[in-house]
């Protein structure tokens, strides 16, 4: 099969990263599988520390290196293992195939450039448009994300903007080169409820548009439950639970991703019910897990859990994962 | 912008006003007698007629009135007499040294070019040093040439200058032969073979002071980066795929050069004011020497008359630094 039929623009498998530090090793991404169809959108949820954006920062080497490290694992692109790609491909490849947006729009931007500068700069180094040509782009791309007056604002330097107006912008560099896939890790977060709905209106919007596969990172379940084709779960640096959207919230079969639900806030119910709370921390591994790494905080936990790392199975309906307890049974898996 | 600086520029006046009757006080009220310095010999009445003749009986508000006339009128007049050739300076006395009876403005302009000279290139040298070794230091903070170049630097700005000028001249000009312990001003540049000699005698006192003003600069830079390298439009840019180089010489470095430029700025008027022990160590005849001259010798008008001028450069270069602030810093604004 020659390498462009693949059904995956981009196809994960088994990456592993650990940061090196003075206090030893921390294991941030074990193992972690996943692909990505075109056009589809694809939810990461997990609290912090879990190592979602580590993961979708390690993919695209966007990570300082050292401390961090890519210990094995592979990361189809395009035919190509990002893993292993020289620095120089991997540059031509962020910003141009893989756009990324980033948490906060208030620092993401440099301060001292014009964003017309910083929005023609991908423009003009991955596709070679002169100064006429990335101006009109930019133009184009601003208004693309619901910028007024976008000839003007070229001009404005980023303070000049609100924080969901730069959102609009990283969101317009990002997506500058028309690339195949977008990173978002949390562009929400730091806005405000309203704009967080405007900002999920414009890139649900812009998706139809052109047809890009989305990674969005969130830790707000109510952002995937509204937007994401299919949801992968992580905790302790690894995948614990994957299913479409739907049917991951209708049927959870990860102890972890139950609890995660039970956390969100009803606004029906009880009213003098408190909000629930997930008790513990997340583990930071200072190797490989050999063990569950959610057993320490897990009601279900018994003896094998402690023995092994259970694998991701398989469910149906696309749906895995991983724990040795079956709910469809309420007995341990006979695996 | 504009404003602004016009608005500085009026506020400036009380400020180097008061500053000059400070100056005026402090040395018009310390003990040392102008006669001091003449023979013994002289009978006391004579004595008090030179006294007299020298203005230093009348009261201390009429002698700072009339030292400030001559001040801020009629000796710019005469400077720029000197310069142009126009007929414009008045008739009247002028502020006189002491010691050698010749206007104090004539010594100074005597003096300018050898300290701009050496002070100046050492002040250069140390910029065009300072600069690329913060920048590098930052860049790979922690690294053997950072720990080097942090070590030198901390030792450079702690030995101070009249060690390492002294240190100099016993390793290059007494054991070494290599360049000339006194710099020779009278020496000129006519061809080649003086070019060289001119070369060799200016080497040692621009590397002490050079040494001095690349260590404080240098830990500047190497701080403003450090503090930028881990902004989040540094991750920003790199995910665009730009190079290391335009992520580090464009984005980082614009917006370290913002207090690093101001530091420059603000060191400038100790340029004009010559390094002092510096001048004294190499024999050059500049302005930090006729200071220190003039202190000894109790020549009040001279010593007036030079501080008067460096608080001048001090409030201007000050307002200097604070426009080029806001012209680098896009997020400043004074209107």
């Amino acid at each position: 099969m020659p390498d462009g039929a693949t059904p995956f623009v981009l196809d994960v498998k088994d990456l592993k990263t650990v940061f090196r530090t003075r206090g030893g090793e921390v294991h941030a991404v074990n193992d972690v599988s996943f692909t990505l169809k075109p056009g589809e959108l694809l939810g990461v949820v997990g609290e912090s520390g879990s190592g979602k954006s580590v993961t979708m920062m390690s993919l695209i080497r966007l990570l300082p290196m050292p401390p961090a490290e890519i210990r094995g694992g592979r990361v189809m692109f395009e035919g190509q293992d990002l893993a292993k790609v020289p620095e120089e491909t991997m540059r031509a490849i962020r910003g141009a195939r893989i756009g990324m947006v980033f948490q906060d729009p208030m620092t993401s931007l440099n301060p001292v450039f014009t964003v017309g500068y910083q929005l023609m700069e991908p423009l003009r180094k991955h596709m070679g448009m002169d100064k006429a040509a990335a101006t009109t782009r930019a133009v184009e791309l601003l208004e693309l994300v619901g910028i007024p007056d976008a000839r003007r604002r070229l001009g404005d330097y980023p303070h000049q903007f609100s924080g969901g107006m730069r959102q609009r912008v990283m969101i317009a560099i990002a997506l500058a080169c028309d690339p195949k896939v977008l990173i978002a890790d949390e562009p929400t977060t730091a806005l405000d409820v309203t704009i967080q709905a405007q900002i999920l209106e414009l890139i649900k919007d812009l998706r139809q548009k052109l047809g890009m596969a989305i990674v969005w990172i969130t830790h707000d379940l109510g952002v995937i439950a509204g937007i994401a084709d299919r949801v992968m779960v992580m905790y302790g640096g690894q995948v614990v639970e994957q299913a479409p959207v739907r049917e991951l919230f209708a049927n959870p079969q990860h102890p972890y991703t139950r609890m995660l639900l039970e956390t969100v806030p009803h606004i029906k119910g009880a009213r003098a019910e408190k909000l629930r709370v997930i008790q513990g921390q997340p583990p930071i591994l200072a190797k490989a897990p050999e063990s569950c790494p959610f057993m320490a905080r897990c009601p279900q936990a018994f003896e094998r859990c402690a023995r092994q790392n259970p694998a991701r199975y398989d469910v149906g309906n696309g749906h895995d994962a991983a724990c040795f307890w079956d709910f469809k049974t309420g007995a341990p898996r006979d695996v | 912008m504009l404003t602004y600086t016009i608005r500085r520029l009026i506020l400036a006046i009380p400020t180097l006003l008061f500053i000059s009757f400070i100056i005026f006080l402090i040395v018009k009220l310390s003990p040392s007698d102008p006669t001091a310095g003449l023979p013994l010999t002289i009978p006391p009445e004579v004595r008090e007629q030179i006294r007299e003749s020298l203005g230093v009986n009348d009261p201390v508000l009429v002698q700072y009135f009339k030292w400030l006339k001559l001040m801020v009128w009629d000796e710019p007049l005469h400077l720029v007499e000197d310069w142009t050739g126009w007929q414009i300076a008045p008739d009247g006395p002028r502020i006189i040294s002491y010691q050698t009876r010749s206007p104090v403005m004539d010594l100074i302009v005597q003096r300018m070019p050898q300290t701009l000279w050496v002070v100046g290139t050492s002040y250069i040298v140390g910029i065009l040093i300072a600069l690329p070794l913060g920048i590098i230091s930052a860049y790979r903070q922690y690294s053997v040439f950072d720990q080097v170049g942090t070590f030198i630097s901390m030792v450079g700005f702690s030995v101070p200058t009249f060690f390492t000028g002294v240190l100099f001249i016993v390793i290059f000009a007494v054991h070494l032969g290599w360049f000339p312990s006194v710099y020779d001003t009278t020496h000129e540049v006519t061809d080649w073979d003086s070019f060289v000699v001119q070369v060799k005698q200016i080497i040692m006192p621009v590397m002490v002071l050079g040494l001095y003003n690349a260590s404080q600069i240098s830990r500047y830079m190497r701080a403003s980066m450090l503090d930028n390298l881990n902004q989040d439009y540094v991750r920003t840019a790199r995910a665009k795929g730009l190079g290391e180089r335009v992520v580090v010489l464009v984005h980082v470095l614009r917006n370290s050069m913002i207090p690093v430029i101001t530091v420059i700025a603000l060191n400038i008027p100790a340029v004009f004011g010559g390094a002092i022990i510096t001048e004294q160590v190499f024999k050059v005849n500049g302005i930090g020497q006729l200071l220190i001259i003039a202190i000894q010798g109790g020549d009040v008008p001279v010593v007036q008359t030079v501080s008067v001028i460096f608080a001048v450069l001090i409030v201007l270069f000050n307002l200097i630094a604070d426009v080029l602030y806001g012209v680098l810093d896009p997020r400043i604004r004074y209107d």
